[in-house]
């Protein structure tokens, strides 16, 4: 049985000799949107793993400035001459991997996995459809995100390397460094935005159309409530961007001026070109995308991990209306305050407050979802498996991230922390133990349904416990150095401004040796976040060979559409018509035969 | 199993998939035409001087005269499917899809125009002021000059340009494209012959006049690198442009497979008529907020 | 050649409600709304000419001038989305999904200017600037 739209010739060929597709319509070219959401998962792991490497050798940077860099620092030489000159980088090429590290981390990791990934997979099976509404501008999408992934990984082998101007590429620095990894940086954007903008219709038309009879918008799986309003954020924030790195891309490559200042003065001499540009125009297109990114970040955590603590405590979440309410508040609300990232470029006061004022509004809706899902803890009868492990351990985690940039969002102490470790410490502590341990959580979750196997409990629990102790021995501190005073993107660790540098003696605000000792013991910190990334490698390709095979389609016993199909899900994903009779968390019903109750079953008999 | 509602509407929303597809990505386009006119705006706002009466009204008029015709011929191609009309739509959108190459046309005209066009700036005002008055006489020289401060100072009356720093509008002899003081540099030139524009509103040609290179402290063709008005100019246009020449082709591709379609799914191809109507209605759109605001304000 | 009668046309079609608007598909309701793309067509022509007269009237304000030529383009935007796009048709969804946009368009321009014109206050000390 194929699902095609019916204006596939394919589809009438198929009905009647069931012709097997080949290799290459079935896994490279498909449009089937489970083997799209493979294809997105496999592509960002590895960039994932990739970016990770990246700042696992500015780290070394970090706590031993000078020092070649032991093993990969051969490599890097090998690879990429001069800058990595005898295994040690350069400022320039730490520079590179900190611009890339960011970039590839939102833009080719988190973002593809948490929405495309998972958004592709879990979304059509969850509202009960056959396929997305436009499976070929599915597959256009992967594909366009590929391509942008190809390109931004090829530019670290131009002549010159890789961007430098940090993944915030604010002119003019962007504009004047005169070799061409800003260029193929502003064109992987540019593929990458286009590659979101297609996933993000075709995520909003399915969810609109295609819900199945029954599934009305209140009885639908928080899950998918949290890819729709990322999809709208995604749909409405990245032309900006998209904008302004055409106008950028005109800078480079045609010499215009849209963000370079008049009298631009560069390495001494004055810079040729018209001028009468604003710098602070990047800054604002940028940001109108950038904060609105963090939330696309974050929403599809929440929901992966609302199913998973629904599924695992065996009662329905506590205040889904609320939920609801407030990711769509979140939403909304992401796109007016932008400028607190900007408080320092010289804005009016009555400017800042408007955005302090949203920027504080909008932790509301935020603190409401993080609260529904501890209470949802509350009476449940929780179940230890691992995905629930890193659900647990995201609600905290997320907290700390949260709590942490409330000081940010006010202007007056954003005055000192800004663009300090401080604020590496608070994303990372959102990004890194906050989402992508529910990244963790939910491959762990639906790994059975893809595979028909679970994953490895013992390694997953290995993977749990030293990544969750890695995450806090690497990020906690570096609030401190923060706090203390040391910048961010600084190649050699703050070195040059460092009580130990001669040339500081006497100085009061110089970074501490504690500050400086602390940045050996994050790099030691950030190997065994490294090592405890092993087991989880291990164990995702281990188990589809050796992993314990799954009693039946719904090995969690869980109520969503998406357990209610046969294991793996086949094209067209379910096997008869789907009507559904309630909502999505009905675990635990008194008088039911059973401790969950499918949304699509028909009434059960009530005990009596 | 098939996805549902790719022909027949969905009874709560009322839409087909690509309609509601269609839209939402309209929604986005606003968004990315919007980011560009904000930046327009601001990069005006904060200028010490903006042109006016560069581009030329009559081109840009009959530009979006086409553009309109053609807004009605697709719709009227839709109307005529909808009345089984098949030669009519035929018709209605050929004459879309030509309406739409001569937009395109005559806007690489003005663009061939625009970079054949040069600005020269003078290393001091002495050396202006001799050039000037070789090409336009003592008389003619005070009039240019007042002209330029009137002209471009028209919408901006925070300007603080020095009036003395004006440039010298002209052709270069051959009609080189993309010339500059630094083309002029690397390849060692020492004069150039310097056809100046007649004075504004004027058919006067002045002679042509010899320029020392030396005497020239910045040449420009009106690219994107002359200034932020014609950097703005080019790429919020070309960017237009684009999307006129890819709902072209995509038209163009309904247009060849019509035949095929018609007899295979007739209701599904009016629905695929009425999408990309759509988009090259917001195409239209585009360019009649982008007319008045970049060619006439 | 047939094509289906019922629910080719789109927006606010659904046999089952009982609706009060005609058949949009018969062809005397497309032969009318031909006669309206035509006139609306001779609207933007129109339209567009009295534009590039404005041009030539000198208005001594600069904010009306911009405020006349945004509305003139305004209506005409306005008749070509409401008529050529049918978006007078369609319903609640779409009109959410656009109103959202120009809301954002407008916190995305309005925002940004703002804060490029509010200037830092002046250091003052005891009253006085620093």
């Amino acid at each position: 049985m194929q699902a095609t739209t019916s204006t596939h010739t394919e589809a009438a060929h198929s009905h009647e000799h069931h012709h097997d597709p080949g290799f290459l319509r079935s896994y490279v070219f498909s449009t089937d949107h489970k083997v799209i959401g493979i294809q997105y998962g496999f592509t960002a792991l590895a960039f994932l793993f990739f970016g990770f490497l990246l700042m696992m050798c500015m780290r070394w940077q970090i706590a031993k400035p000078g020092v070649p860099i032991p093993i990969v620092g051969g490599m890097l030489e090998a690879m990429l001459g001069d800058v990595a000159k005898g295994g040690v980088m350069s400022p320039d090429l730490y520079n590179a991997f900190g611009a890339m590290h960011g970039t590839i981390m939102v833009f080719l990791a988190v973002v593809p996995l948490a929405f495309a990934a998972f958004g592709n997979y879990v979304v059509p099976l969850q509202i009960g459809a056959v396929d997305m509404a436009f499976p070929r501008v599915n597959m256009a999408s992967y594909q366009c995100f590929a391509a942008g992934g190809v390109v931004m990984f090829v530019s670290f082998f131009i002549p010159g390397g890789a961007a430098q101007g940090g993944w915030t590429s604010y002119s003019p620095l962007a504009s004047v460094i005169p070799t061409n990894g800003q260029t193929f940086w502003l064109i992987g954007m540019v593929l990458l935005i286009t590659s979101s903008l297609l996933g993000a219709v075709n995520f909003i038309a399915t969810v609109i159309q295609l819900r199945a009879p029954g599934l009305t918008w209140m009885r639908m799986p928080f899950f998918t409530w949290a890819q729709f309003v990322t999809a709208f954020i995604l749909l409405l924030a990245f032309p900006p961007l998209e904008a302004a790195g055409i106008l950028q891309l005109v800078d480079k490559v045609f010499g215009s001026s849209f963000f370079l200042p008049t009298g631009l003065v560069v390495s001494g001499k004055p810079y040729d070109v018209s001028g009468g540009g604003s710098p602070l125009l990047w800054q604002h297109l940028f940001w109108f995308l950038g904060h609105p990114e963090v939330y696309v970040l974050i929403l599809p955590a929440m929901g992966v991990i609302s199913e998973i603590i629904a599924c695992n405590t065996r009662k329905p979440l506590w205040g889904y209306k609320s939920l609801v309410y407030s990711v769509l508040a979140v939403g909304f609300i992401s796109f007016i305050v932008w400028a607190h990232h900007m408080y320092l470029t010289g804005m009016g006061t009555k400017i800042s407050t408007f955005f302090q004022t949203t920027t504080m509004i909008i932790s509301i809706p935020s603190v409401i979802i993080l609260t529904c899902l501890f209470m949802s803890l509350w009476g449940g009868s929780i179940r230890f498996n691992t995905p629930m492990l890193f659900s647990l351990a995201f609600l905290p985690m997320f907290g700390i991230g949260g709590l942490t940039g409330l000081p940010l969002g006010f202007n007056f102490s954003d005055l000192h922390l800004h663009d300090s470790y401080y604020v590496i410490a608070h994303f990372h502590y959102v990004v890194a133990p906050g989402t992508i341990f529910a990244l963790f959580a939910g491959i762990y979750f639906w790994y059975p349904k893809m595979t028909g196997r679970y994953m490895d409990e013992t390694l997953g629990k290995i993977h749990f416990w030293l990544s969750l102790v890695g995450m806090n021995l690497v990020f906690m501190p570096m609030f401190f150095q923060g706090l203390y005073g040391m910048s961010r993107r600084m190649s050699d660790g703050g070195a040059t401004y460092a009580l130990t540098n001669p040339a500081n003696e006497g100085v009061v605000t110089a970074l501490t040796t504690t500050v400086m000792k602390l940045n050996v013991f994050v790099t030691h910190a950030a190997v065994l976040l490294l090592i405890a990334q092993v087991p989880f490698i291990i164990n995702v390709f281990m188990s589809m060979f050796n992993g314990k095979k799954v009693e039946s389609d719904n090995p969690w016993q869980a109520t969503t559409l998406d357990w209610q199909t046969p294991t793996p899900p086949p094209h067209g994903n379910f096997t008869k018509e789907i009507v559904v009779y309630r909502g999505p968390y009905e675990y635990s019903v008194p008088g039911h035969p059973t401790d969950f109750t499918p949304q699509n079953a028909p009434e059960p008999k009530l005990a009596k | 199993m098939e996805i549902p509602y790719t022909v027949k509407p969905r009874p709560d929303t009322g839409l087909y998939n690509a309609k509601l597809g269609i839209w939402l990505f309209l929604a986005s386009e606003v968004m990315l035409f919007g980011g560009l006119f904000s930046s327009y705006i601001l990069l005006r706002v904060g200028a010490d001087l903006w042109p006016h009466g560069m581009l030329s009204i009559p081109i840009g008029t009959f530009n979006t005269f086409v553009l309109i015709a053609s807004s009605v011929t697709v719709v009227m191609s839709w109307a005529s499917l909808k009345l089984g009309k098949l030669a009519s739509f035929k018709l209605y959108m050929a004459l879309t899809i030509a309406c739409a190459f001569g937009f395109l046309g005559v806007k690489s005209y003005e663009y061939y125009v625009k970079f054949t066009h040069y600005d020269v700036w003078f290393k001091d005002d002495a050396t202006a002021q001799k050039y000037f008055i070789a090409a336009y006489g003592e008389k003619g020289e005070a009039d240019v000059r007042k002209q330029f401060v009137e002209r471009f100072h028209l919408h901006n009356t925070k300007a603080t340009y020095d009036p003395h720093e004006i440039q010298m509008a002209g052709h270069l002899q051959g009609n080189p494209l993309f010339a500059s003081h630094k083309t002029l540099a690397k390849a060692k030139t020492e004069k150039i012959m310097f056809d100046p524009d007649p004075k504004f509103g004027s058919h006067d040609h002045p002679k042509a006049i010899e320029v020392l290179v030396s005497d020239v402290k910045r040449m420009s063709a009106y690219v994107p690198a002359h200034s932020t008005y014609f950097a703005i100019y080019f790429t919020i246009t070309a960017l237009h442009g684009l999307h006129v020449l890819g709902g072209a082709l995509v038209l163009g591709y309904f247009l060849l497979t019509a035949d095929k379609w018609w007899k295979k799914a007739p209701e599904q191809f009016a629905n695929r008529i009425e999408v990309g109507g759509l988009f090259w209605h917001f195409v239209d759109l585009v360019w009649i907020f982008l007319f008045p605001i970049i060619y006439l304000l | 050649m047939s094509h289906d009668h019922s629910h080719s046309h789109g927006p606010g079609e659904a046999c089952d409600h009982g609706h009060a608007h005609d058949d949009h598909n018969s062809p005397e309701y497309i032969q009318k709304t031909i006669k309206k793309y035509m006139m609306v067509g001779g609207i933007l022509f129109a339209g567009t000419v009295l534009t590039v007269a404005m041009y030539f009237v000198h208005i001594p304000s600069v904010p009306i001038t911009i405020a006349v030529a945004l509305l003139i383009a305004s209506v005409k935007a306005a008749f070509v989305a409401g008529v050529f796009m049918h978006l007078s048709d369609e319903r609640k969804m779409i009109y959410g999904i656009l109103l959202c946009t120009v809301f954002f368009l407008i916190g995305l321009m309005g925002l940004t200017i703002w804060a490029m014109h509010d200037p830092p206050m002046q250091t003052l000390i005891d009253g006085k600037p620093a």
